[in-house]
Order: structure tokens, then C-alpha cells, then sequence
């Protein structure tokens, strides 16, 4: 029913160029080139409603309606030359729409004329006769494309004196997307995605005409695990996120470029926070990661984040259980503890959650204490063929690199977990991860003289630790980790951890430091230089360095 | 859910019309589920759904859009009753309160107030009878009409409608004693009326029938293209477009199959001519419709009939068993080498799918979506992506003919560039009121309504005429228009005309600012108010919108709205204005020529009747601020 989402030309083998010309002047674009994209792309933008780059064309909307001409043809088929050794061009008289053809030799556009303005005006004022006055209560206001264009192109007043048409406004279509039917300019984008992306045909028209409503079937549900892209992608504020619904108005959001750290594929995003909580997190687009996508699963995984079970103060246990006490005091116990022990009699576990700057300095802390016990707790679940990847862990490419985990990430759990049921261990640092599930139970870890734990929320491991350091969340710090196809990116911070809690690299250059000395680490950017001296996939290489989109690495 | 084994063997049956897509197969199987279950229930879509390995949305999505199907039981009688321009005239709105009143229906108990698309249907409290208004039924000549079940009945007396719920017979398959009138010359219509003539293939055979199919097999199919191109025969689904051109679009011997539809799916208010072919002549049409496949070179054809036919489709099913019998069809028609299946396909209640593409989208199983053109123009990408050419009933029975007296002899009847016969539909406020074959161009448009139907009703005065079905511009009596005749010696001379003088042909239609469509003529006379015309025609296109692009899904809805108010005595000064602009802001946006369609009515009665229109919006605009005023202030206490 509709042409295919645009391709991008390849780009080893040399392009042919089409000669287009956009309002006046004559360019050139790649043979292949969406119309619309290619009159962006001249510093012309055409708005629109149901084109998008990623998914098929249907051309209803009539936004995009543009004036097109072709070049005048003799009789025998050839272009008429005119003086400036240019095609004379022959304007077709009834607007087109630039979002469903390619650019063609001598095809010329007009974005901006009255005849243009016209179909502009007209369809605006199509889209709002029926459409709610809902701007004051929908989540979509300061991001929403009938607000944006309809100042842009629309007419200033309302000439409809008629009914409204009435839909259904709060459908549960899934267990995260919302619907309001009447705010619905029935452009089919959510339908397109499901069935053309998320391979999930679970959307689609019902009724007719201007009664017409997306639907689901009474026995289905918008249950995928990426139904919350369709609220992305949806131009207006008739898909909303069950999540974000009322929690914020858009304007007031600061928006920081990261990525999800909710497994190995490291999809980019922008964490969008107001003073210290962060509201929501939408997908970012990389062509080499995600493409503009992100899944339901990983983009909801930040309300930890806000959670009333945040760690906020250094604490040490004393006869009446943990007590606050000072960053200092905390660190100089830890040390003095550690120190006190051989190495064979401490174990480190660390995490593959951890960005690489953490990591290249629990490897330190590991070479500091003197072990040879130390792994990272692997998390293997279901992956599908889309985004979400098998492993959990974003960071497992760099445990593995750095040899904080062996080869096979986990082998070396059980053999922790033995010895601290039988006794032999005497202190277990575990850094951002929950040993509970290595059936350590509260009477297990008792027998530990010495738990130190490092994390960002309360769980069993820590309500039995016997010093507790509190640590910034992924929205908090900055940092890199690697993604399952060797891509470095980076993690900016967006928001400030809690109370007391510190950036976990901060926290373990301090604890290395009490126990083994200076390691002339001032800055998160000298922790990147060191590991970049001694790993060969980060030579060359700054946090800074890497970009908005990373840097595919190199690993060996 | 309980299927019972013949009726799962039918389906079954029916799956095997459809080689390329089981999805095709989904209106089919929502028939007949409907028909022996009274109406589409949740299961029966799941059901449908799992027979052809679909989602239940696609499914869903049929039976929302189409309005012959229902997720409730109707009466044990459901009776449609059109209500369209030609039977409103005619009295169908008194008909449907007449019938509400004889079963016990409270109307208004069921009035959506415009919540849904189609009409309701409303159910007398013992469930024996349930009734709805249907949109043009094709019958507009013996207005008004109704169908009961699948039993149609002509000329309706308004007031009786209880005489309606003893029907057990049906008009559309009882011929007519009508006779032929002088200034007709019958080709298609040669056998319809005709004193002894039924419609089987003995019949047709006698008669010197698939004569010309067998003259055709031994001609080269570029052969046969190129005569239809010399007969210069155009579509006479209401376009126009010269058909031999279309077929010209072809490649033979491309990568894709070449497929054939019939657009059998006749909806235009004031049309009623295919309707007589299918059910008195369906032989012609298969004649036709093989000779075109072979011309083009289509293995596989579709007869898409629209969903209110349901005798039509039988006798077209018969005809093809008949033919196949006889090896005009199947493989290797007598002996020649060509394959040849044709199937029928019934639609579902939506004009829409008279639209090419939108015709080809619902064969496909789909929402009846007219397709973006380019690309998809149906000679490149077509049904399921393959070369298509969809022709109208009576378009292919012409290419019958021609094969027979060639395409040169042809293009002698009629005019240059206007060639052949047409089928004149006259309906509205004439004396007799009926179907005419006649050369294109032979008659003038006062000849139609003076000569051919009689004239107008007693006392009355020519106040309008719509030349080509609702969709064309309308025709104001007493305007003259100015246009070029061709002399002899070839000059051209300027004329000015009135409507009488109008010469009934595509060319000179379209010179006079309408056009010659699908040959229905509606005369209006002067008892007629145009505001009435005007609102009851919005109607119709707003229930058949499809509701795919922003212009016509908002601005016809919108067109209706503003004629209701006014009828109802709320008319604000700026409506008319409002009105031509909203349809102005339609026509040339839209994907399909439902955008002109549905705003060429406006445009043409607001600027010929100004005065009528003027005369229904006197109130003042009222203030855009608080209190926010609603149609119904206008029309009762403002001012």
C-alpha cells in the first residue's frame, strides 16, 4: 500500500547525481534521494505528518504538498534547453507530495509558494476542525507537531461552528501506550511501525472516514516490547506513555545525551531530567547502533534512579547496626580492614554494569589487595531479533577485556560463594551488584568479618554489609563502557547522585589509594589515559574524544 | 465456535479463487459467515483470521469498514432503503418512517446523532424486522428502492412501506416490458428488455453469442488492442479515459503476471445501467471480459460486483460455470492456447472500491484505500503488485462489439473523439424516468429530457440538471455557456448555449464546465430547494469517505455539517463562502478523485444558486470568545 521507507545510497561505489532544482536554485543529491529529504537537506524543510525515514510512505497526511515541475520535452522526448543551459521546467498545476517520490533528473520544486501556503493553511485547518482543545492537559504540548506547524502555516482562526467529532479518550491499548482517539490525525505511523519494525501486526483502522479510530482487537494487546516507540513517532498527543502521562511538561526538561544501560547494545538516548529526577528516556539516533529505536523494557529501566531506597550516606556497621559516618572514616575502615588481611583471604566482585573507568579501577583495587578471587555476575536472559540483547550487562566486552571476569564471565562465583559459606573468606568487596543471587544468604554473609559494598540502591546485600559506600546511578556520572559490538560511547551526566553518594570512580581511586598509595589519578580523564596507555583498543583515545555517536573499537 | 462442515467446505472452496493471497479471500468468508450466522461475532473473526493465517486486526478492520457487515443480528427481515439523491426525491425518507412505524422501530431511539460512519441499523423490539438507510442502490430510474434480505423491490410507494415485509420476490431478475425508444440505437443494451431472452448461455449461444470471442482468438492480442485504440471507445465507468490507451500501458511478456478486473462495483448516484447487464446479459460481459484478457494477456480475472447485488453475483457465478462448461474459459480456450479463470468477487458497501486502486486494495483484503499515484499506477503496480487493467461493465461489453464490426466501423457511431454508444441513466423529476442507448453526442440534453423521458412533471419548470452522476458539476437551467464549434471547413465558431442545447457528449460536457461521468442524469425541477440537493448529496460522501487523507476525511464531514445547519435554519452570513473555500481546500489535494467528487457539488450549487444559499444564511457570524456557541444556538435562540 505504500512505497518502502527511503534507502540510503551506498556509499562505496561511485553515487549518480540527479540535477534537482529547489526554489530557485539548482543542486544536486544522490540519485535515490526522497524529495522530501532532499529539500531538507537544501535548507527547505517541508512539514509533515505521516512520512518518516525509517518506515513505509502512505502520502496522507497532504502536509508535505509541494509545487512540482518537470522539464518541458520536444516531441522526440528530449528536455527543452533554455538559456541558462538549464530544462525549462513545466509546472504541473495540481500540488504534489514530496514524500513518496525520488528526485529525477530536472525536477523542479517550489516549497514555498502562495499555492503551497494554500495547501498548508488548508490542511491545518483540516487537522484541528475535529481536533480536541486539549493543548492545556496533553502530554504532547512544546513537542507536538499540530502546535509547531500549525503556527507556522496554519490560519489564525477558527472558522468551524459544528460539532466536534467524538472519539474515545483514554484507551488502555497496552500496558504502556495510552491512546485518546480524537487527538489522532490518523496517520498511521504507529500502524506502519508495528507491523514494518517491531513485526508485531497489532494495530490498525476501524470505522471510516472521519468516524475512523486506531485500534486494537478486543482479544490483542500494544503489548510489545518496543510499543513505546509508537508513542515516539506519533506526531501528536494521541499515543502517550502510561509512564510519563502527566509527570511533566516537556519544556521544563533538560535533555543530556547518553545511552541505556540496560544490556550489551547500548541504544542512544537522551535522558530527559528536571533538577534531580530524571522523567523519561527516549530513544537517540545512531545508524550504527539503534537506529532510532529503542525497546520498553530498557527505556523504563531508570525509575531506580528516583527510588525511596536510594543509598545516600557512607555507612559502617557498629554494635547497633549501620551508622552514617563520614566519607573518611568509611575509606580509612575499608583500608585498615583490607589491609590487615592476606590476599588469598579477600575476593572482589565487580559488575558488568560498570562503566570502563570503574572497572580499569576495580582491577586496580584487585591488584592493590592482592587477590586472584574476582568476577562479575553474568546476566543472561531471553534476547530477541530486534534490539535487546541476550546479555544484560552493558559492559561485559570490557570485564572481559580487562580480565576482571575470565573468559567464561561467572566461573569463578561458585568458588566465592564456598568460601565464604565456609568460612575461609574474610572480606568480600562487592561493587554495584547483589551476591543473593549466588544463594548467599543474610547467615552466609554474617560469617563475613568484612563486607564492603558499593551501590546505588538497598538490597540484601547491602542491608548486610558491614560498610556500605553509595555510588551515582548510570544518569549520574560520567563514564564509557563498550557495547557487544566494540563500540566505545559514552554515559554524560545528567543529574547529580543523592544525599552523600559519590561517582563510584571517585570512591574506588580513594579506597586504592588508602590501601596502596598514591596513584596520581586527579580526574576521570587521567583514569582514561591510564587504561588507554596499557589496553591497545583505546589508544589514542580521551573520554572526550568520543562523540555523541561513539567509536567503533578495534578488540582483539 | 461451531462451523459446520458444508459451510467450512465453501469456504474452502472459495479460498482456491485466490492462488496469490489467502487475504483476498476475507470479505468473501465475512459473507459467508454473515449469511448463515446473521452477523460477524468476535470469534467469527479470530475464526477468519486463523483460516487465513492473519492477524484479528486485519479481519477487524474489514468488518468496521464495510457497512453491509454487522457485529449485531439484524431483524429476521432487514430491510435497506436508499437514500440517495434520486429515491430522496422520490420519497424514501417518508418510506423509512413509514416502515419504522409498520414494525414498531423507534427511529430515534437508534439515532447515532453522526456517532459512527454508517448508518444505524435499528431493530423492532420482537426482532422480526430491523431497518437502515443504504447509500445509492443503482436503481434510480424506478426510485425508490429497497432491498429486503436479498430481495430488491422498484418504485417503492413511499406511504406503504408494510408492504414491503411480505416480499419474496425480486425485481432485479424480473424483465421488464419496456419499450425501445427511436432515438435509441442498442449495441450493449441490445438484449435487456428483450421478449424472450433469459440470461443462460443457450440463449446467448442461439443468438449468435461467443461468436465474436472465437473471431478474437484468432486475432493477435496487439491486434485487438489496436482496434479498441481506432474504435476510440472511452471508460464508461465515469472517467472517460480511452480504454485502448490503458490497455496500450500493457508490456506483454514481463516478469509479473498481467491481471483483468471487472468494476462491477456500480455506486454512483443517478447510474443504473450495469445492473441490467449483469443480471438480464451476464454473457455479453463474460464475452467481453475473455476477448480483453486476451488482448492484454491476463490469465486471471476478477468480476468485482458491489455487495448490494447479491442475485447479480449468482447469475454472474452461473454464466461462468456455464461458460467453463463450454470451455470459453479454463485452459486452453477452444484450443487456442489461452488460459483464462475469472472469478467473482463481491464488495461490501463502499463506493469507494469504484476506485481503481481502491477496488484493487479490497481485493486484496484490505481497507478499500485508494493507493498513491505515482507509483502505484495499476498498469505498472496493480493487484498484488502486478500489471492490472480495471475496465468498467459496460467499457468491456463495447470490446465485444468492436472485435465484431472492427474498430474503424465502430468509431463511425457517434462523434469523433466521442465514439460509439453510451448507456443514459435519467432519473429525478421527468415523466418517465428510465435507461436509453444512444450514439454519444446524438442527442441533445433538452432531446433527453423532452424526447426521451417525456418531459418534466405536470406545471413544472427545468430548474437543474446533474449531467454525469452526483459527482458532476450541476447544471443550472436558464445559464448559457459559451463555446467553440467546429465548422465544416474546419474553423472554429464561438457559440453561446442554454442547457437544452447541450450536446450529450464527453467533449462537450466537459466544455460546459461538467461532465459526462457515468451517464447518470438527474433533472431537478423547480419544486426542488438546492440547499436540500446540495445537503443530501454532502451526505453521501461523507458516509463513503474512506478517511485515509486529511482533506476529504475532515473537509466532506465538514461540507455535510454546514448544509445541515442551514437547512435547519441556522445559516450564518459567511456559510456559503466557507462552503466553496472548504471544497476548494479539497479538490486537487487528495489521493483519489473522491476529493473532486465530493467537492464538486459544492463548488458547482453555490455558485449557481447563490441566491438559494444566501437566502438560508442570514444569522451574523457569532463571536469567536466565550460562551462557545453550538449548531443548535444558531438554529434556535441566537438572535
Amino acid at each position: 500500500m505504500s512505497t518502502e521507507a527511503p534507502k540510503a545510497p551506498a556509499a562505496e561505489k561511485a553515487v549518480e547525481m540527479v540535477n534537482v532544482q529547489i526554489d530557485g536554485k539548482w543542486l544536486q543529491f544522490p540519485k535515490g534521494t526522497r524529495l522530501i529529504e532532499a529539500c531538507t537537506q537544501a535548507g527547505q524543510f517541508v512539514p509533515r505528518y505521516c512520512y518518516h525515514p525509517k518506515l513505509s510512505s502512505p502520502g496522507n497526511c497532504r502536509m508535505c504538498l509541494i509545487e512540482m515541475g518537470m522539464p518541458k520535452m520536444t516531441p522526440d522526448r528530449k528536455p527543452v534547453i533554455g538559456a541558462d543551459g538549464r530544462p525549462e521546467i513545466g509546472w504541473i498545476p495540481r500540488p504534489q507530495i514530496s514524500c513518496a517520490q525520488d528526485v529525477s533528473e530536472g525536477m523542479a520544486v517550489r516549497t514555498n509558494s502562495p499555492m503551497v501556503q494554500e495547501c498548508r493553511k488548508g490542511v491545518m485547518e483540516f487537522l484541528l476542525i475535529n481536533h480536541p482543545l486539549d493543548c492545556p492537559i496533553c502530554d504532547q504540548a512544546g513537542e507536538c507537531r499540530l502546535q509547531e506547524f500549525s503556527v507556522e502555516y496554519g490560519g489564525g482562526e477558527s472558522r468551524f461552528l459544528e460539532h466536534k467529532v467524538k472519539k474515545p479518550k483514554n484507551v488502555e491499548l497496552g500496558p504502556r501506550v495510552t491512546l485518546d482517539a480524537e487527538r489522532c490525525v490518523l496517520c498511521s505511523r504507529c500502524i506502519r511501525f508495528m507491523k514494518e519494525v517491531a513485526d508485531d501486526d497489532v494495530l490498525g483502522f476501524v470505522d471510516r472516514g472521519s468516524h475512523s479510530t486506531i485500534a486494537v482487537h478486543p482479544g490483542k494487546k500494544l503489548d510489545s516490547n518496543y510499543s513505546l516507540n509508537t508513542v515516539d513517532i506519533c506526531p501528536v498527543g494521541a499515543l502517550t506513555s502510561t509512564d510519563f502521562r502527566f509527570k511533566m511538561r516537556v519544556w521544563f526538561l533538560k535533555e543530556t545525551k547518553s545511552f541505556c544501560t540496560s544490556c550489551a547494545t547500548g541504544c542512544n538516548t537522551v535522558v530527559a531530567s528536571r533538577e534531580n529526577t530524571v522523567y523519561r528516556q527516549t530513544p537517540r539516533e545512531n545508524n550504527d547502533v539503534n537506529g532510532i529505536w529503542m525497546c520498553d523494557y530498557g527505556r523504563l529501566n531508570f525509575h531506580d534512579l528516583n527510588s525511596a531506597d536510594r543509598l545516600t550516606r557512607p555507612m559502617v556497621r557498629g554494635k547497633d547496626g549501620l551508622e552514617p559516618v563520614t566519607w573518611q572514616e568509611a575509606i580509612g575502615r575499608a583500608a585498615a580492614e583490607l589491609k590487615a588481611l592476606s590476599g588469598p583471604e579477600i575476593a572482589v566482585i565487580a559488575s558488568g554494569r560498570m562503566t570502563n573507568e570503574e572497572l580499569w579501577l576495580a582491577k586496580q583495587l584487585v591488584t592493590a589487595v592482592g587477590t586472584h578471587l574476582r568476577d562479575v555476575i553474568p546476566r543472561i536472559e531471553e534476547g530477541d531479533d530486534l534490539l535487546m540483547n541476550a546479555d544484560r550487562n552493558p559492559n561485559s566486552t570490557t570485564a572481559q577485556m580487562l580480565k576482571i571476569s575470565g573468559p567464561v564471565p561467572g566461573s569463578d562465583l561458585s568458588e566465592i560463594a564456598r568460601q565464604v559459606k565456609n568460612g575461609r573468606l574474610k572480606a568480600l568487596i562487592v561493587l554495584a551488584e547483589d551476591v543473593s543471587v549466588l544463594g548467599l544468604t543474610p547467615e552466609d554473609l554474617a560469617k563475613l568479618p568484612t563486607l564492603i559494598v558499593l551501590n546505588i540502591v538497598k538490597n540484601p546485600t547491602n542491608l548486610n554489609a558491614s560498610i556500605v559506600l553509595p555510588s551515582a546511578g548510570f544518569a549520574e556520572k560520567r563514564g564509557s563502557m563498550i557495547n557487544a559490538k566494540g563500540r566505545l560511547q559514552r554515559l554524560n551526566r545528567a543529574t547529580n547522585p543523592p544525599g552523600e553518594a559519590r561517582d563510584d570512580w571517585e570512591i574506588l581511586r580513594d579506597l586504592i589509594h588508602a590501601v596502596s598509595g598514591g596513584n596520581g589519578i586527579n580526574s576521570i580523564e587521567d583514569v582514561f589515559k591510564q587504561m588507554a596507555a596499557s589496553v591497545p583498543a583505546f589508544a589514542g583515545l580521551s573520554l572526550s574524544k568520543i562523540g555523541d555517536l561513539g567509536v567503533q573499537l578495534q578488540i582483539t | 465456535m461451531q462451523i459446520p462442515a458444508d459451510l467450512e467446505k465453501q469456504i474452502d472452496e472459495v479460498i482456491t479463487h485466490y492462488p496469490v493471497s489467502k487475504r483476498s479471500a476475507s470479505l468473501p468468508l465475512l459473507h459467508l459467515i454473515q449469511e448463515h450466522f446473521g452477523y460477524v461475532s468476535d470469534e467469527a473473526i479470530e475464526w477468519i483470521a486463523t483460516k487465513l493465517e492473519l492477524q484479528p486486526i486485519n479481519v477487524y478492520e474489514l468488518v468496521t469498514f464495510y457497512p453491509m457487515f454487522r457485529r449485531e443480528p439484524a431483524g429476521r427481515k432487514h430491510i435497506r432503503v436508499c437514500r440517495t439523491l434520486s429515491c430522496a426525491m422520490a420519497g424514501s425518507y417518508e418510506l423509512k418512517e413509514s416502515l419504522a412505524k409498520a414494525a414498531g422501530i423507534d427511529l430515534h431511539a437508534h439515532d447515532h446523532n453522526g456517532s459512527g460512519h454508517a448508518n444505524p441499523v435499528a431493530v423492532s423490539p420482537d426482532g422480526e424486522y430491523s431497518v437502515e438507510f443504504v447509500e445509492c442502490l443503482a436503481s434510480c430510474g424506478s426510485a425508490p428502492v429497497a432491498m429486503v434480505n436479498d430481495n430488491f423491490k422498484e418504485n417503492v410507494a413511499p406511504a406503504s412501506g408494510k408492504d414491503l415485509f411480505g416480499l419474496s420476490a425480486s425485481d432485479a431478475i424480473k424483465i421488464k416490458k419496456r419499450p425501445v425508444h427511436p432515438r435509441e440505437t442498442r449495441l450493449v443494451f441490445k438484449n435487456i428488455d428483450r421478449e424472450k431472452w433469459t440470461n443462460d448461455i443457450a440463449c446467448y449461444v442461439k443468438d449468435g453469442g461467443y461468436e465474436d470471442l472465437k473471431k478474437a482468438l484468432k486475432l493477435k492480442p496487439v491486434d485487438i488492442v489496436n482496434e479498441v485504440k481506432t474504435s476510440g471507445l472511452r471508460g464508461r465507468g465515469g472517467a472517460g479515459f480511452p480504454c485502448g490507451v490503458k490497455w496500450g500501458f500493457i508490456k506483454y511478456g514481463g516478469p509479473k503476471p498481467t491481471y483483468l478486473i471487472c468494476n462491477a462495483d456500480e455506486s454512483e448516484p443517478g447510474t443504473f445501467k450495469d445492473r441490467y447487464i449483469i443480471h438480464q446479459d451476464p454473457h455479453q460481459l463474460i464475452e467481453g471480459m475473455i476477448i480483453s484478457c486476451f488482448a492484454v494477456q491476463a490469465n486471471l480475472a476478477y468480476i468485482y460486483i458491489r455487495g448490494e447485488f447479491p442475485e447479480g453475483a449468482q447469475i454472474l457465478e452461473k454464466a461462468l460455470a456455464e461458460a467453463r462448461a463450454k470451455n470459453f474459459l479454463g485452459k486452453n480456450i477452444l484450443g487456442s492456447g489461452f488460459d483464462l479463470e475469472i472469478y467473482v468477487h463481491r464488495g461490501a458497501g463502499a463506493y469507494i472500491c469504484g476506485e481503481e486502486t481502491g477496488l484493487i486494495e479490497s481485493l486484496e483484503g484490505k481497507r478499500a484505500y485508494p493507493r498513491i499515484k505515482p507509483p502505484y499506477f495499476p498498469a505498472v503496480l496493480g493487484l498484488y503488485q502486478c500489471p492490472t487493467i480495471v475496465n468498467n461493465v459496460e467499457t468491456l461489453c463495447h470490446v465485444k462489439h468492436i472485435v465484431r464490426m472492427g474498430g474503424a466501423e465502430y468509431a463511425k457511431i457517434g462523434r469523433p473523439n466521442n465514439t460509439g454508444t453510451r448507456i443514459l441513466c435519467v432519473s429525478g423529476d421527468v415523466q418517465k424516468p428510465g435507461y436509453f442507448e444512444v450514439a454519444v453526442g446524438s442527442l441533445t440534453m433538452g432531446e433527453v429530457v423532452n424526447d426521451l423521458c417525456g418531459g418534466l412533471k405536470s406545471g413544472r419548470k427545468l430548474k437543474a440538471v446533474i449531467p454525469g452522476g452526483s459527482s458532476a458539476k450541476v447544471l443550472r437551467a436558464g445559464e448559457t455557456y459559451k463555446i467553440k464549434v467546429k465548422q465544416p471547413d474546419g474553423s472554429m465558431l464561438d457559440k453561446e448555449i442554454g442547457i437544452e442545447d447541450i450536446v450529450m457528449d464527453f467533449d462537450s460536457l466537459a466544455a460546459v464546465g461538467s461532465m459526462a461521468g457515468s451517464g447518470g442524469v438527474i433533472v431537478l425541477d423547480d419544486s426542488r430547494d438546492m440547499l436540500w440537493t446540495l445537503n443530501n448529496i454532502n451526505e453521501f460522501y461523507a458516509h463513503e469517505s474512506c478517511g485515509q487523507c486529511t482533506p476529504c476525511r475532515e473537509g466532506s464531514l465538514w461540507m455535510k455539517k454546514i448544509t445541515d445547519r442551514m437547512l435547519a435554519g441556522g445559516g450564518v452570513q459567511r456559510d456559503p463562502d466557507v462552503l466553496k473555500n472548504v471544497a476548494d481546500n479539497i479538490a486537487g489535494k487528495t489521493i483519489c478523485a473522491f476529493g473532486e467528487a465530493c467537492s464538486w457539488p459544492t463548488q458547482s450549487f453555490v455558485a449557481k444558486f447563490r441566491d438559494e444559499f444566501t437566502a438560508h444564511a442570514k444569522k451574523s457570524v457569532p463571536p469567536p470568545t466565550p460562551p462557545e456557541y453550538l449548531p443548535e444556538q444558531l438554529v434556535s435562540k441566537h438572535e
